[in-house]
């Protein structure tokens, strides 16, 4: 290990230290979209029970890292992947790996609230049902139960179960959202600007929901917000044009940043 | 830093800082340097006018104050930013208390009118123009972001507490040879403390200035020259009990 570590430029390994034991592991991860390449070997740990936010300009290849967690990037035709991304130590790219039985290990939420079109219920039963989690109803309504408890619905909803799950407020569709991830039991959830679509005080609840839930999950986070990234994670990770330039604990990227273009941007000066 | 703000009245925002931090710095050596000329000219009339322009050093430590706090609020900064916002509202305490001495010196110095002229007066004036340097090198290590310049003056401060406490020492001697100078004596030894307290203030910006240019503070203790904590007075040549 320790090899592997003086090999690769300091600035670029949120190297794992001291903390937590490292959940996902990149490394010399390439991203290439037909011709143009995305990212350019990517070297990141993501600790274990820790909100890692990603943050960066447009474009600069943030979103394509976090897809690259639970492949959704195989569905996007044309779209190549290189290097080594590792969940608990197992490579997510080897040829045997089920992909399905991947993402309900590595849960998702989007920029957008995407509820199904189904009832509040059905939106959280959804994936145990698939994964075959419940041997009876009981155990499902006990999952459910528990995941809507887990993302702070529970109280809100607890007589509408049965409504449609687009009925409800955006802030509220986003933690069923957030209730659907978790009732599949994942350890990692990614989330993909989960607020950028929300008011400030749904966007507050989120963020507390994040803070609570991270005891058991472990957490990535797109975000445009760099106050968003600064309030609810423990590290950061700076992406520029394709490359990760800089990551580290979160304190220290928003008071001394290392890189030129890490204080360019957070200070609002990026040219 | 060489590079602008995209939004340019955020940049508007930190030079308007900068520039009252600058004036504040300018009046407060300035009515040090006054506040000194008072008292060796004996002047009641112009020790007055000190006292009355500490005013207008307050209205801008409430300026920057001001400025300060809708700066965190309204513009959220990071990094430099913020260091730049939190190390201004904090030289600006700095530069407000140098103010409050020099007033001090000029209250003294109107008690001291009709004071006889002691003989070591000659040392504040020394002492009181090596503080004013000091002032004036960390206000421009300020200015410039020339953390080398400020870490300079933050040594130097080392021998205004030599000379603070060489004053010390020749001041009780005066005490205890007449008991007529223990009054003025006093005054002065408050003066030359004041002084003295003021280089300690230089330093604190100094020190702010390293922050503001390295991103952490500093880990170093300052060389003290000021050893009067430990000074007592010679012992008298008889005693009662003897």
């Amino acid at each position: 290990m320790a090899a592997i570590e003086t090999l690769v430029p300091p600035a670029k390994v949120a190297a794992a230290g001291a903390g937590s034991p490292v959940t996902v592991e990149a490394r010399d991860v390439n991203v290439y979209y037909g011709e143009k390449q995305a990212l350019k070997q990517v070297d990141l740990d993501v600790r274990r029970h820790e909100v890692t936010a990603l943050i960066g300009p447009s474009g600069c290849g943030k979103s394509t890292f976090l897809r690259c967690i639970n492949r959704m990037n195989d569905v996007i035709e044309g779209c190549r992947v290189t290097g080594r991304i590792s969940l608990d130590g197992e490579d997510i790219y080897d040829s045997d790996l089920d992909v399905v039985a991947l993402r309900a290990r590595v849960g998702m939420v989007f920029q957008k609230p995407n509820p199904f079109p189904k009832s509040v219920y059905d939106n959280v039963a959804y994936g145990p049902r698939i994964h075959g989690m419940a041997a009876n109803r009981g155990e499902l309504d006990e999952i459910v139960a528990n995941s809507l408890e887990r993302a702070g619905l529970l109280k809100e909803v607890r007589d509408r179960l049965n409504d449609p799950g687009t009925g409800l407020s955006g802030g509220q569709q986003q933690r069923l959202c957030i209730a659907r991830a978790i009732a599949v039991n994942p350890e990692v959830i990614l989330m993909d600007e989960p607020c950028s679509a929300l008011d400030p005080i749904a966007t507050a609840r989120i963020e507390e929901l994040i803070d609570e839930i991270r005891a058991n999950y472990t957490i990535v986070i797109v975000t445009h917000s760099m106050q968003q990234a600064a309030r609810v994670s423990q590290r950061t990770a700076f992406f520029h044009l394709g490359e990760l330039v800089e990551a580290g604990d979160t304190p220290e990227i928003f008071t001394s940043p290392r890189d030129r273009r890490t204080h360019g941007y957070i200070t609002g000066r990026f040219g | 830093m060489a590079q602008d703000h995209i939004v340019k009245s955020f940049d508007d925002e930190l030079a308007k800082l900068t520039q009252a931090i600058a004036q504040m710095g300018g009046l407060a050596e300035a009515q040090l340097e006054a506040s000194i000329q008072a008292l060796t000219r004996h002047d009641p009339e112009y020790a007055a006018s000190i006292v009355k322009a500490d005013k207008r050093i307050d209205e801008l430590e409430y300026q920057v104050g001001n400025l300060a706090v809708r700066m965190l609020a309204l513009r959220q900064p990071m990094a430099s930013d913020l260091r730049e916002v939190v190390a201004a509202l904090k030289i600006s305490s700095d530069l407000e208390r140098i103010g409050d001495y020099a007033t001090n010196i000029a209250k003294r110095a109107i008690a001291l009118v009709e004071a006889p002229t002691i003989s070591t007066l000659y040392v504040i004036p020394r002492m009181a123009q090596l503080v004013q340097t000091l002032i004036k090198d960390v206000l421009d290590a300020y200015v410039a972001h020339d953390a080398d310049r400020a870490m300079a003056a933050w040594q130097r401060d080392e021998e205004v507490d030599a000379m603070y406490t060489s004053l010390f020492r020749e001041l009780l001697t005066y005490m205890m040879e007449d008991p007529r100078n223990i009054g003025p004596c006093t005054h002065l030894m408050f003066i030359a403390k004041n002084i003295e307290r003021m280089g300690d203030h230089a330093t604190n910006v100094a020190e702010l200035v390293y922050f503001l240019v390295h991103g952490h503070a500093l880990d170093q203790t300052r060389p003290k020259g000021d050893t009067t904590n430990v000074v007592v007075a010679p012992r008298a040549q008889t005693s009662a009990h003897e």
